[in-house]
């Protein structure tokens, strides 16, 4: 499903510049769990983030889906996006004044997906993570591994093909951390490719796979 | 964006809505700087009604000319003669003229702030007193409250009869006296009054006018010893012809005939009510442009402050618009999201400025049709054109503010966006 080669990435401020991937491989297959792990500022993020096409590269070739990304115009990314993709941040990134059923929605307006069939589908993609009752609420009102749930449910409204998710668990206590990887690993169960960051290995653990990062290259577990 | 969905509009609404205090605040100055276009157009259009309504219902196609003294020497006569119209200066404009519907050559006597000239048994007055031709009343309309105007038989037949304006009958008369068949003197000559007439002026012009008598022209010059001496001319010019040229012509007419150099900007004095209209005109059309253009300031500046409050809540919605990229907005969706939501906040303020402009002038114009005070002032109203126009310079004003916090929400990038 995704097949990175050599990627390098250089971040330039003022005068200074930092290569945070200096030549990164890796490979992931169609319904796997992965995670990558690394210190922190070891470059997990902005992997995930060019593998999220939200960031781009320097070098080095990447295909999604059997197709090479390079050399993508901003609306050409927007719509893979929202065609292959799904996200999971650390800090949830729900619209506060949006409620729980809407924000899953969202991603569904802009696939321009009417809107009875919306929430339709917003509703049951609530169900699925157990909290239909709170489709009316906002994410102020819910506490934060209601609000991961949420997000994971925004995930999935488009039909991803991959779901990236960057320290998904980061913000939330053990116990919630625990659920959110339980419903994770359902959803991987169905048949969804997965990419976790995480720094911690508890988590890690629970994946099938973990590429580690160290030095802005891959480390251990590139490939299956 | 596809307009006619709903989901753009609610999004629209929970934005908006979200920061509702502040929203208001934006959108004061915009709904300000249309409330100002409509009130000041309105209240010169008010002006201006009021003002011309005060000209009097007065034939708008009527001139008013006199003999002057001359300066320039022409044909052997000296610069500084004086001019004086006779009779025979009407029959000849009676004859040549092709711009005019009639000629009626006047005479006066007394007058505004003049002495007492007019007495009833024991009651004297001072009026104006003038010698009339029957279609004068065509020139200068007056309502016939009584009896008849002067008629042609008046005319031949020098007839010693008045018709007296109302202010005239209070001053002379009493209130049950009849009036009709009685006598008065006008500077020792006896009158006999047939007819009492109103004005169709308002205030002070009604009062001056109603204060008049009129005689027939030829009584009138015999009486009083004006031999063929015509006061001034009376014209009532024909409908097809502007003002101007119909009095161009008269002035050809008769500095031919009066020998008046053909180049003398005096030698005849005159005064138009076209000419004064079409001032008036101008004069307002004027004082609606400024009334626009300080209008449009405010306007502008309102919008501006409209910008500014989308470039403040672009900032605040940094991580939003990121979110809406990661989630496949496309760099349009966002431009297209941002000039809405500017355009409808810019729109929707102009809309309650507007809907408070119009109900004031409203509100104004049933409070001053209802007092009976026909003052100078009076149906403040706005056109559909300008307000049309108003809204119009709203909108694309409303579009330009969203240019600028569209481009900055385009900058946003979603990885910084969405950073941690
Ligand atoms: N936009 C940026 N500009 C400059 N430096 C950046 C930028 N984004 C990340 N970095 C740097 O790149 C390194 C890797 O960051 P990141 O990928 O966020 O690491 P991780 O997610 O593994 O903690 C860090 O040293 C960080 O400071
Ligand atoms: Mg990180």
């Amino acid at each position: 499903m995704i097949d990175l080669l050599g990627i390098t990435k250089t971040y330039t401020t003022g005068a200074q510049s930092l290569q945070v991937l200096k030549g990164v491989d890796l490979a992931v297959e169609t319904g796997e769990l992965v995670a990558i792990m690394g210190s922190s500022g070891s470059g997990k993020s902005t992997l995930l983030n060019i593998l999220g096409l939200l960031d781009g590269y320097d070098e080095g070739m990447y295909r999604l889906d059997g197709k090479n990304m390079a050399q993508l115009t901003e609306r050409r990314a927007a719509e893979l996006r929202r065609e292959m993709l799904g996200f999971v941040f650390q800090s949830f990134n729900l619209i506060g004044f949006k409620s729980a059923a809407e924000n899953v929605a969202l991603p569904l307006y802009y696939q321009k997906v009417p809107r009875k069939e919306r929430l339709r589908r917003s509703h049951e993609l609530l169900e699925r993570v157990g909290l239909l009752e709170w489709a009316d609420h906002l994410p102020s009102q819910m506490s934060g591994g209601q609000k991961q749930r949420v997000a994971i449910a925004r995930a999935l409204a488009a039909q991803p093909r991959v779901i990236l998710a960057d320290e998904p668990t980061g913000a939330l206590d053990s116990t919630t951390s625990e659920e959110v990887m339980v419903l994770l690993k359902e959803l991987n169960g169905d048949g969804m490719t997965m990419v976790v960051v995480t720094h911690e290995a508890e988590i890690a653990a629970e994946c099938q796979r973990t590429i580690r990062l160290r030095d802005g290259l891959v480390e251990t577990g590139a490939h299956v | 964006m596809r307009w006619w969905e709903r989901d753009p509009w609610l999004e629209l609404a929970q934005v908006l809505l979200r920061n509702p205090f502040r929203t208001l605040l934006s959108s004061l100055g915009v709904g300000w700087g249309l409330f100002m276009i409509l009130i000041t157009v309105g209240a010169s259009n008010g002006l201006e009604e009021g003002v011309k309504a005060d000209m009097g219902n007065r034939v708008k196609n009527s001139a008013f000319l006199w003999g002057e003294s001359t300066s320039l020497p022409y044909k052997g006569y000296a610069r500084g003669r004086g001019i004086v119209l006779t009779t025979m200066d009407v029959a000849f404009l009676e004859e040549n003229a092709t711009t005019l519907e009639a000629v009626a050559p006047r005479n006066q006597l007394g007058g505004w702030r003049g002495g007492n000239n007019v007495t009833h048994g024991l009651k004297t007055a001072a009026c104006g007193v003038y010698g009339d031709m029957p279609v004068y009343k065509d020139i200068d309309p007056i309502v016939i409250m009584e009896g008849r105007y002067i008629n042609e038989r008046d005319l031949e037949d020098r007839r010693k009869v008045a018709v007296i304006g109302k202010r005239v009958r209070q001053l002379l008369f009493d209130r049950e006296e009849q009036v009709l068949g009685s006598h008065i003197q006008i500077q020792g000559v006896t009158f006999t009054v047939v007819g009492v007439y109103r004005s169709q002026q308002t205030g002070e012009d009604a009062e001056e006018s109603e204060n008049s008598i009129f005689t027939p022209y030829t009584t009138f010059n015999h009486a009083f010893h004006m031999g063929d001496r015509v006061g001034w001319l009376s014209l009532l010019i024909r409908e097809d012809v502007p003002g101007d040229t119909a009095v161009a012509e008269v002035l050809r007419l008769l500095k031919a005939q009066k020998s008046v150099h053909p180049d003398d900007p005096r030698g005849f004095g005159h005064w138009s009510m076209a000419e004064m209209h079409e001032e008036m005109t101008t004069v307002f059309s004027a004082f609606r442009w400024v009334s626009f253009v300080f209008g449009g300031l405010a306007l502008f500046a309102g919008v501006i402050g409209i910008m500014n409050i989308m470039l403040i809540t672009i900032k605040e919605r940094t991580r939003e618009l990121g979110v809406r990229r990661a989630l496949g907005a496309t760099p349009a969706n966002i431009v297209v999201q941002i000039m809405v939501e500017t355009l409808t906040l810019t729109v929707l303020a102009g809309l309650v400025g507007g809907i408070f402009g119009v109900a004031t002038l409203e509100a104004l114009d049933a409070f001053l049709a209802a007092s009976e005070d026909n003052g100078i002032f009076r149906h403040p109203h706005v056109t559909l054109d300008v307000l049309l126009t108003a809204l119009g310079t709203m909108t694309v004003l409303g579009a330009f503010a969203g240019v600028l916090p569209a481009l900055r929400a385009l900058r946003v990038e979603p990885v910084e966006a969405l950073r941690t």
